[in-house]
């Protein structure tokens, strides 16, 4: 007897929908199993990691403080992935846009004005698509794989950060410790309304929903879909690959970018040898947890920010590392991939002989 | 009952087979004598690919018998179907480009043999039965039909009481489906019986004699072949009468040259891949061109050129007067042509979009039927959609379904009657007709006259010379990448043009002899 996928014809509408409730029922099992593995009581470990975190207002600030770089990584990763390319290097691209970002209040400090954080804004975005675009030339021009040749960016971007905030860069007030000067007002992300929202939240739904406008309504955004499910067609359409490629990779990574600078003038307001808990990697799972759709995906950054708070809890309450993190961040991948087969197959038992 | 000597060779009896909502075999029978070249006839989609998995194998029946010279048998896989003595040659090979004749039959055989004892029975067997073949010569050097004697070979090399023939002439030029048939007669003669799948009614009545016919699934008879009429059986195959095509002689009162090619050459883009040789010629409004031609003798190549999904040089391909050797595909639709690719699901539409979306694929980004700027038009899409989908006669299950639910032959009148709503001045088809059923087709040879007769150039490019003598004014044929002068299609016959199908072919043959 053994078990056989076998191809539906056509795709099961309510999983769709589905497919995301039930990897995350799968993930918080597992949580649980995995707690009870390193000897903590199973509920109240789900409790710290899972409900606590959204009990009280001020952790929700939080997390939408850590949503915020995931929904604008996460979109601009849709767009990526709905056309075939796969671009795994975001956490590289989300430095360069912080570094790019940071030129005017770290070397221009005595620049002030109202004109400073939209700049600083432009220039994120600027530096985050520029570092995409290595990706995409080695792609479109040697046929390089985007995914090794992305990756690998990452720690060349990371290792230069660390550079910069220990060389060029450190703040000659900082008794030797690595980090920048600290941004002037002028440069850092507001809080804004009656509830204090970080402005970066704003930009983000935003930008999460002019992509969903663009992908539904826009020629442009048909012809990115149809780049990933029809190639062929999308060049019988005239749609130019090289072109596409350079397309997707400059808005994921300049969204990337625009998330990293958001990050560093919002939160730490420096910059430092390390900036991001590996939001632009987490950002791949909301991608596909959000069904490759700029809206889903504001959802499942919600999520995946629970992850990274869920984590400090733990670690704070039940003594156990915040490596947790990673670790229910890699169930929800797994468990998203493993429900989503279920959407075009399904499985039949067959019984040997006859 | 002892040996079934006097029991057919083969009974079928109430065979069904679903897959979902669909009886693709609804309560089949039919037998099968020794000696007897049967014929399985039938459209697209009437079922006789499920038929004929179910005899070979590979697929299970949901209720029905199988008798096997007077026994009952359960074929539950392809092994078991050739242990009784069932062969099949495939109408998709599946042979190694860069093996020998022997290794590729090696590899299909139950037990590994020794390859010079193989290579010297595969010598024997093709020399018996007329197959001239050198079990030395590389798969990449065998055109078409000298594959298909390979599978032949391979077949015989197990000595079956049943041949089963998926569509063989398909491949083949008029003069190799000649010996095909000498062939296969002498098989006949030994006593092997014969399943000849087809939807050619010319061959069925010249080689068979008995025919099964299978229309949506259902056994709608079973005759004498030589006892009916072409059109008896092609009434009983359709279901009803088939439009002739009407054609008239093209009138070209001022001969305006639509399309011109000037020594277009092309490399190769893999080893195995033809290359096109200095092709000239000029296509001019009101008439029908044909461009004749085995699959693989680089007609994919020449329609890429032609609609600048490869561009060229300049000063090779003129569309009305403009050169447009370096333009893309968008830009040669701007100047009034139209395309319609081989390969309609995936090339021609994207399988997992809507036919309202599909219909912007070839509006080159211009306004209108759905496309405003940059912006997409879904209501305008729809009408469009709608437009088509009427004067194209399209059914589809729902309004608007996914191209890749629609059958074969309703997506290829959808994706010809999307490029006449374009009114193109220039139309460029590759296999118009290929894999369509028989009703479609004769719709979509009759526009393409029509659209001819209306002032435009139509290009075709086909492997269908019955379709070709339907609506040419004028033919020619790429063969190795090279295309023959083009002449008149009523000053030409089926013969001469069969011969020049094979003519560049002739040498090769030789050689590997």
């Amino acid at each position: 007897m053994r078990l056989e996928l076998v191809k539906r014809g056509t795709e099961a509408t309510f999983l769709v929908f589905a497919s995301p409730f039930i990897a995350i029922a799968i993930t918080v099992f597992v949580g649980a199993i995995f707690f009870a593995a390193i000897g903590v009581d199973p509920g109240r470990g789900v409790y710290v990691f899972f409900i606590e975190p959204i009990s009280a207002w001020w952790s929700i600030e939080q997390l939408l403080a850590k949503a915020t770089p995931l929904i604008l990584i996460g979109a601009g990763l849709s767009l990526c992935f709905l056309s075939n390319n796969w671009n795994i290097g975001a956490e590289g691209q989300f430095i360069a846009g912080a570094l790019a970002g940071s030129i005017l209040p770290v070397v221009f400090y005595q620049f002030e004005g109202p004109l400073v954080l939209p700049l600083m804004l432009v220039m994120g975005f600027a530096g985050g698509a520029f570092y995409g675009l290595v990706p995409a030339a080695l792609k479109t021009r040697f046929g390089a794989s985007e995914i090794l040749t992305s990756l690998m960016l990452v720690y060349i971007a990371q290792l230069f950060l660390d550079w910069m905030v220990r060389g060029p860069w450190r703040d000659p007030a900082s008794f030797g410790f690595p980090k920048t000067r600290t941004f002037n007002d002028a440069a850092v992300v507001p809080t804004v309304g009656p509830f204090d929202i970080h402005a970066g939240l704003l930009v983000a739904l935003v930008v999460s929903f002019i992509l969903f406008v663009f992908l539904k309504r826009t020629l442009k955004g048909f012809e990115v879909r149809i780049s990933g499910t029809a190639p062929r067609a999308a060049t019988f359409a005239g749609v130019s690959n090289r072109n596409m490629v350079m397309f997707v990779f400059a808005i994921s990574g300049g969204l990337a970018g625009l998330a990293g600078v958001i990050e560093v003038a919002g939160v730490a307001k420096k910059l430092q040898p390390v900036i991001s808990p590996g939001y632009g990697f987490a950002a791949i799972i909301v991608a596909f947890l959000g069904r490759l759709n700029p809206l889903g995906v504001v959802f499942a950054a919600l999520l995946l920010a629970l992850t990274y708070l869920g984590g400090e809890a733990a670690q704070l309450e039940l003594n156990i590392t915040d490596k947790v993190t990673r670790v229910i961040q890699g169930v929800v991948l797994f468990a998203i991939l493993a429900c989503d087969t279920f959407i075009l197959h399904r499985v039949r038992l067959i019984r040997r002989g006859k | 009952m002892s040996d079934g000597r006097d029991e057919p060779l083969l009974s079928v009896s109430s065979i069904t087979k679903r897959f979902g909502e669909l009886t693709a075999n609804d309560d089949i029978h039919f037998e099968i004598d020794r000696g007897e070249i049967h014929a399985l006839l039938g459209e697209n989609g009437a079922g006789k690919s499920t038929l004929v998995k179910i005899l070979y194998g590979a697929l299970q029946p949901d209720s029905g018998q199988i008798r096997w010279q007077g026994r009952p048998v359960s074929v539950s896989n392809p092994a078991i179907a050739r242990r009784l003595g069932i062969g099949m040659v495939f109408q998709h090979f599946s042979l190694f480009d860069a093996l020998t004749i022997t290794e590729n039959i090696a590899l299909a055989l139950p037990k590994r043999p020794r390859l010079q004892v193989l290579a010297r029975d595969i010598a024997r067997v093709s020399e018996e039965y007329g197959l001239p073949l050198n079990p030395m010569a590389q798969i990449h050097d065998l055109s078409v039909g000298q594959r298909q004697r390979v599978e032949i070979v391979r077949c015989l090399l197990q000595d079956p009481h049943l041949i089963i023939m998926d569509e063989p002439t398909s491949v083949l030029t008029p003069q190799e489906a000649d010996d095909l048939f000498v062939t296969l007669r002498r098989l006949s003669a030994e006593g092997r019986s014969i399943l000849y799948i087809s939807h050619r009614l010319r061959e069925v009545k010249e080689l068979c004699s008995h025919v099964t016919i299978l229309r949506h699934g259902k056994l709608i008879s079973t005759c004498d072949p030589q006892k009916e009429t072409s059109e008896s059986l092609a009434r009983l195959m359709v279901g009803s009468e088939i439009r002739d095509v009407r054609t008239s002689a093209a009138t070209i009162a001022e001969k305006r040259v639509l399309l011109s090619v000037r020594g277009l050459s092309l490399s190769a883009g893999d080893q195995f891949d033809v290359t096109l040789r200095d092709i000239s010629f000029d296509v001019c409004a009101g008439e029908v061109c044909a461009i004749a031609g085995i699959a693989g003798n680089g007609q994919s190549e020449l329609f890429d050129a032609l609609s600048g999904e490869r561009t060229v040089e300049n000063n090779r391909i003129y569309i009305d007067g403009n050169d447009a050797g370096a333009k893309g595909i968008n830009e040669r639709r701007k100047i009034g042509a139209a395309f319609v690719a081989e390969e309609r699901l995936g090339h021609g539409t994207a399988p997992q979009e809507t036919l309202s979306l599909n219909v912007l694929l070839t509006q080159a980004r211009m306004n209108g039927n759905g496309i405003r700027g940059p912006f997409i038009d879904y209501g305008e899409a729809v009408e469009a959609k709608d437009r088509i989908c009427t004067s194209f006669d399209v059914r589809k299950s729902s309004a608007d379904p996914r191209a890749y639910e629609l059958s074969g032959g309703n997506l290829q009148k959808f994706v010809v009657g999307r490029e006449f709503n374009r009114a193109p001045k220039l139309l460029i088809v590759n296999q118009p007709t290929w894999g369509v059923d028989a009703g479609a087709s004769a719709h979509i040879r009759q526009s393409l006259i029509d659209l001819a007769r209306s002032g435009a150039a139509v290009v075709v490019i086909s492997q269908d010379l019955d379709e070709i003598f339907e609506i040419a004014d004028r033919v020619a044929v790429l063969s190795r990448g090279k295309l023959t002068p083009f002449t008149s299609s009523r000053e030409t016959s089926r013969e001469t043009l069969g011969l020049l199908l094979g003519g560049a072919r002739e040498g090769e043959a030789a050689s590997a002899a």
